[in-house]
């Protein structure tokens, strides 16, 4: 018991500094934004802002960049690596271009010009934003890149595991090696995640399970990797996979799903019409949920660990003696969540394809399951 | 806020890379791990199905062996209790047949003691009878050696035929 309390203490601790921190944090979002694109305030530039350098984390961004070297009279070297930019607009066409044409956002190119990391069309040569120039941004961005290397670094691993069952390994042997390591979340996404949802029609929907489980669960360890970008902390990302599982759960509906959203059974009249746009909404909400959960359990885990680093900075500008004494704090925290979080990245990827399974064993409305519910 | 606001670029490409590697994995990981996956399971059913019945059958084969054990057995209880008799039997027969035949030869041993008895006796009887009349013609001659003991003895016989 004692022990326990013990353990207590550190998450109060944590949960009320970030409380605290992340009150603080909106707040100087909010302020960040104030100050005009083109007035730079020096004073502003030099104070550190650990909302702005937060959000610039876990932001999607069209180069990686890896540190910066403060130059003098205001002439920092970043140190980055440009990413190819695709741009397409109705007026001006197609444009491919590297990201580091932009010089940080100090110059534009082809008349566009990088804003906060969003490209803006203008008027050809000057900074001016142009109102009449439409551009859909299909650049390749960090998030993008890093998405692709993770999903090729996926992709090599199952297959590599498939080669081995191909060639009789792990069919009449034991398996051996990654492969053992890809065989038990397999199962454990087939025994525990599709069977029991799904039933007897667990078959059907099990590639697209499996893959759903080790789509998100690739991309939220290597979104972990120290430097790298928070892709599965994306709200696209993430928008993506949710209609994804919108499809599949509309797709493998029938009469029965339906007559239970517009004439849920059971009840008087005026309480079915009550149910109604409650149902119906109820359709849309489920996967809207997911979206969201996936999302900001993510961003939360990197920001929460950015807020410990930022705590560093926070206090080195107030004394160096506090920062230096409150960095080993700081660190035990961050690293604390970080393991936190490498849990997360199971738990999620794990939450997002059950509960999908659970809204699509709803769907098929299986009879076990109807039963179950009256 | 640009933190909750989907790009578009992101969202294409994202949608892209899960078809692709959906089908990707659905063709050239998924199917043949589920199928090992699913064979190898097949087969260990199939071996634990086996030995199951492996295990019947010897329970079956055992018990049918006690049977035939118990009916060997039976048979053995039978034919030793066949042959005891049997032995019984012979026995008995045999000391019936030496007590017949020990009858006998003592009944012919005693015919044979009683002839040879008779023969005995009749021998005895035979040499009795010529000793007496050697002896009886001896005392005669003694006796009826003098004239008047030959008329004495006449007389003494006529005497007594006299009376007659």
């Amino acid at each position: 018991m004692r022990l326990g309390r013990l353990k207590c203490l550190p998450v109060l601790a944590f949960g009320l500094l970030s409380l605290f921190f992340s009150s603080t944090l909106f707040a100087q979002h909010g302020e960040g934004h104030e100050p005009a694109p083109g007035g730079h305030d020096v004073k502003e530039e030099a104070k550190f802002n650990p909302g702005k350098e937060m959000l610039d984390h876990v932001a999607d961004a069209h180069e990686f960049h890896f540190f910066t070297l403060k130059g003098e009279n205001g002439h920092d070297t970043h140190v980055t690596l440009p990413l190819p930019v695709i741009l397409y607009s109705p007026e001006r066409g197609l444009d491919v271009f590297m990201s580091s044409n932009f010089q940080h956002g100090h110059e534009s190119y082809k008349g566009y010009k990088l804003v906060d990391h969003h490209i803006i069309p203008v008027k050809e040569g000057t900074m001016e934003i142009d109102e009449n120039v439409k551009v859909y941004d299909f650049s390749l961005t960090k998030n993008v890149v890093q998405m692709f290397l993770a999903l090729i670094v996926l992709v090599l691993i199952l297959t590599s595991a498939a080669k081995k069952y191909i060639a009789g390994q792990g069919r009449t042997s034991a398996p051996k090696g990654m492969q053992n390591a890809v065989e038990s979340v397999v199962m454990f996404v087939r025994d525990d995640i599709a069977k029991p949802n799904l039933s007897h029609k667990y078959k059907k929907y099990l590639p697209y399970l499996l893959t759903l489980f080790f789509f998100i669960l690739i991309n939220n360890i290597f979104g972990l990797l120290p430097g790298s970008a928070n892709v599965t902390g994306n709200i696209a990302f993430t928008a993506v996979l949710g209609i994804i599982s919108l499809i599949a759960i509309l797709l493998s509906t029938n009469k029965h799903f339906w007559g239970h959203v517009f004439w849920f059974p059971g009840v008087p009249v005026p309480v079915k019409l009550m149910m109604l746009p409650v149902e119906l909404l109820g359709v849309f909400s489920k996967p809207f949920a997911l979206i969201v959960r996936l999302f900001a359990n993510m961003t939360a885990g990197h920001i929460i660990i950015l807020s410990f680093v930022s705590l560093i900075f926070i206090f080195t500008e107030m004394t160096k003696v506090a920062g230096i004494a409150f960095t080993p704090v700081s660190v035990a925290f961050a690293v604390f969540i970080y393991v936190i979080e490498i849990l997360v990245a199971f738990i999620q990827a794990f939450i997002f394809t059950n509960l999908t399974a659970v809204f699509i064993g709803q769907a098929i409305g299986d009879h076990h399951y109807e039963e179950a519910n009256h | 806020m640009s933190l909750l606001t989907p790009g578009l670029g992101f969202f294409f490409w994202t949608l892209i890379a899960f078809i692709v590697v959906f089908l990707l994995l659905k063709k050239f990981a998924w199917k043949p791990i589920l199928k090992s996956l699913n064979e190898r399971e097949k087969n260990i059913a199939d071996s634990i199905a086996s030995a199951e019945r492996v295990k019947a059958e010897m329970a079956q084969m055992q018990s049918e062996n006690e049977a035939l054990l118990a009916k060997a057995r039976e048979e053995r209880g039978q034919l030793l209790k066949e042959a005891r008799e049997m032995k019984d039997k012979m026995i008995a027969q045999a000391k019936d047949e030496a007590k017949a035949e020990a009858n006998k030869i003592i009944l012919d041993a005693q015919a044979a003691i009683n002839a040879q008895k008779m023969a005995a006796v009749i021998d005895v009887k035979n040499q009795v009878g010529k000793l007496v009349i050697e002896v009886a013609e001896k005392i005669l001659r003694k006796e009826l050696a003098g004239k008047e003991a030959q008329e004495a003895q006449i007389k003494g016989l006529v005497d007594e035929i006299k009376l007659n």
